[in-house]
């Protein structure tokens, strides 16, 4: 057992980190909200960086790596507040044609999902489309899709399906879709977890800066316990993300469905959370569109719901003890 | 990230699991709550036939006796041994944990091996005398006096919170050697015999009714400066190191029992009925089982994390401060969900009938200790934010 990165684990991390900071800052994202969060350039580089391509066998192309390490990669894309349909080119990479090298862009529903509602549905080029039978990709201009005026988050848009979806081609099974469904439970998780990192170094950052008082807001002991409570979410949700990568990679070292189930509630309850704290931790600039922690805390809202609530989580996951 | 246990360690296991098997039930049978030369016996007896099974001291270096075992090694003695329900470390706590390995780091040879083989084996108990009614949170500011007579030193002062005080033979004591020193100066540590003339022990009644700890009082109490570990004055250091020495393996027996506990919540509300229907068909009780069991998955692989960074940098993190506040918290939480479900089966500390209540009622009281005990939760998250995070300290006090 040894629970810490190994040094190819840490080169990786570093690696995105250090292209998210050169490629994403904060101005850039923010920039691509006229476009909808959608930069096409930017997909192919996050291609030529192999984040489209990292489970796929070297044979094909690919990088060769396992969930552990996708959760890495979605992890610091996630503290960039990376912009656009990640979680499915994450996902469908080697399944559907040019997704891989990030010349396709897919957006991803549920069939049965009753909002209808589709992120960056239209600017995508192909939409998938999830039931318990399987994935089938349609194309995006042939389903009936119209734009909601006012998305939660403003790098998150939304369309809604208006007619019923066609037919499609099948490029997934039924076991093939619940290892989807399961792995990008855990990107996502992954990605909300790197978004409780970043709103706890805002907050950090800020309460050091600011003075009121004739010292540091920082120093008062109401803020810090706030800011303890952060690191507390963010650890617990890191240790539950990790475990599950790890997991999904080997299934005998824990139970995959409670471990996935787990990693996503908790890393739901660290980004909500701690971008709520944030905002509260910067008081009246928390609540302006200048300061980037209203940008933290919708992207947290508007990824929690994907592939189980935290009530619906902490429910199945009642239903794995109760079984014991 | 590795979750996988070496051959090594699973043969460990497997060896764990048959020694346990074995002597576990030649276990004598449990002393009551409040019995406590019954629990020394017992408590004292347990460490003696690890000692014999070559278990006592997992985590000691084998050139003290200890098995010397790696730290995966000791999660899995920690887990395996309170699943199989074996006896808790107990009256062997201090020595075991505190004193004995303070000991093996500051100690002289001399006085290593006066007590190093007796605790080892059970034939030495020890309690810690660190606490004072005025120096808690802030322990250094403890004021126990001791003047310098001779080769003695004369101890006049108090001490409180001392488990064990009733039935130990020593106690690692911090006392306050140079007044006009500032307050991490001027401490020094000894080993303290508790047959000492002029120590007084009065036992205090704790919540649940039995008297863990006490307050001891000294009376011109002498001990030899023979007894003393490392410089004079130098004694904040001294206890320093013995934290210094936890690597993240500190709460995984409570993990482990509280992981039991909350199996049995959910098997609890299958059994508590409301009208036609149980409290497991409620979906608010399901969801808070539900959330506890994530936090406990989780927590269970941060202490793994903690103990891969321990192995690594040689150094606890601040992690230990997160697993405690999480893990006292989340057992406060449980047994507040478990209290909700009995309703006034909760007003019995004894089963009611069949329902196994009792337990559940008892660690409802007993777990309130533990946001308190070893550095509050409010302390433990100024650590966090201090030492994490960077925050600053508050600025001093000053009267107005």
């Amino acid at each position: 057992v040894d629970f810490e990165l190994n040094d190819d684990q840490a080169a990786l991390a570093a690696g995105v980190r250090s292209f998210c900071e050169g490629r994403l800052p904060i101005d850039v994202v923010r920039a691509l909200e006229p476009a909808g969060g959608v930069d096409r350039g930017l997909w192919r580089e996050l291609a030529d960086l192999g984040v489209f391509s990292l489970r796929l066998p070297e044979a094909d192309g690919g990088v060769g790596l396992g969930w552990a390490e996708s959760v890495l990669v979605a992890e610091e894309l996630g503290r960039a507040l990376t912009p656009g349909p990640l979680l499915w080119s994450q996902l469908l990479g080697g399944l559907v044609d040019g997704v891989a090298d990030g010349s396709v862009l897919v957006a991803g529903v549920e069939r049965d999902d009753p909002s209808g509602l589709v992120e960056y549905g239209g600017l995508v080029d192909h939409l998938a489309v999830l039931d318990d039978d399987g994935v089938r990709v349609v194309g995006a201009a042939d389903v009936g899709l119209e734009p909601q005026p006012l998305p939660l988050d403003p790098l998150t848009p939304v369309w809604r399906r208006t007619a019923p979806l066609p037919e499609g081609d099948q490029v997934a099974g039924p076991d093939e879709v619940a290892t989807l469904r399961r792995g990008g439970a855990v990107l996502v998780a992954a990605f909300l977890l790197g978004i409780a990192e970043v709103a706890t170094a805002d907050a950090v950052a800020y309460s050091l800066e600011r003075t009121q008082f004739d010292r540091p807001i920082g120093s008062f002991q109401s803020l810090k316990h706030l800011m303890a409570d952060m690191v507390i979410r963010t650890e617990l949700a890191r240790a539950a993300v990790y475990a599950a990568g790890v997991t999904l990679d080997d299934p005998s070292v824990g139970d995959v469905e409670r471990a996935v189930a787990g990693a996503k509630l908790l890393a739901a309850d660290a980004a909500i959370g701690n971008t709520k704290s944030s905002v509260q931790v910067h008081g009246g600039m928390g609540y302006t569109w200048e300061i980037d922690a209203h940008l933290q805390l919708k992207r947290a809202y508007a990824l929690e719901p994907t592939f189980g609530t935290r009530p619906e989580l902490a429910e199945r996951l009642a239903g794995l003890v109760g079984q014991l | 990230v590795d979750l996988r246990y070496t051959p090594q360690e699973e043969a460990f296991r497997a060896d764990l699991r048959d020694w346990l098997a074995n002597v576990l039930p030649d276990l004598p049978p449990q002393p009551s709550a409040d019995d406590w030369p019954a629990r020394r016996a017992y408590d004292t007896g347990w460490q003696r036939t690890l000692f014999e099974g070559g278990y006592a001291g997992v985590n000691w270096p084998t050139e003290y006796g200890g098995r010397g075992a790696t730290l995966t090694e000791q999660l899995i003695y920690l887990e395996e041994t309170t699943l199989a329900g074996a006896p808790y470390i107990g009256v062997n706590f201090v020595g075991m944990l505190h004193a004995g390995p303070t000991i093996m780091a500051e100690a002289s040879e001399g006085q290593k091996a006066a007590h190093l083989p007796a605790i080892l084996r059970g034939d030495e108990v020890w309690c810690q005398g660190f606490s004072e009614p005025s120096a808690g949170s802030d322990l250094a500011a403890l004021g126990c006096k001791a003047v310098l007579d001779g080769d003695e030193y004369v101890i006049t002062g108090q001490k409180t919170w001392t488990s064990f005080a009733q039935v130990a033979d020593w106690c690692e004591l911090l006392i306050r050697t140079d007044p006009a020193a500032s307050k991490h100066r001027g401490i020094t540590w000894v080993m303290f015999p508790m047959d000492t003339p002029g120590v007084e022990i009065r036992p205090l009644r704790t919540v649940v009714g039995t008297s863990e700890f006490s307050e001891v009082f000294f009376d011109e109490a002498r001990v030899a400066v023979s007894n003393r570990v490392g410089l004079e004055n130098d004694g904040w250091r001294v206890a320093m190191v013995t934290f210094g020495f936890e690597r993240g393996t500190g709460f995984v027996s409570d993990l482990v029992e509280t992981g039991k506990m909350l199996q049995e919540l959910a098997e609890l509300a299958k059994h508590v009925t409301r009208g036609s229907a149980t409290a497991w068909d409620d979906v608010s009780v399901r969801r808070d089982i539900g959330q506890m069991q994530a936090e406990m998955d989780a927590l269970w692989a941060l202490t793994k994390r903690n103990l891969a960074q321990a192995d690594r940098n040689g150094v606890p993190g601040a992690g230990g401060s997160l697993v405690k506040v999480c893990y006292s918290e989340l057992l406060q939480r449980l047994t507040e969900v478990a209290m909700e479900l009995l309703g006034r089966a909760g007003l019995s500390r004894t089963d009611v009938g069949d329902l196994p209540s009792g337990a559940f009622v008892e660690e409802r009281l007993r777990s309130l200790s533990f946001s308190i005990a070893a550095g509050t939760s409010q302390i433990q998250r100024n650590i966090i934010a201090e030492r994490i995070l960077g925050l600053p300290k508050e600025k001093p006090w000053t009267s107005s």
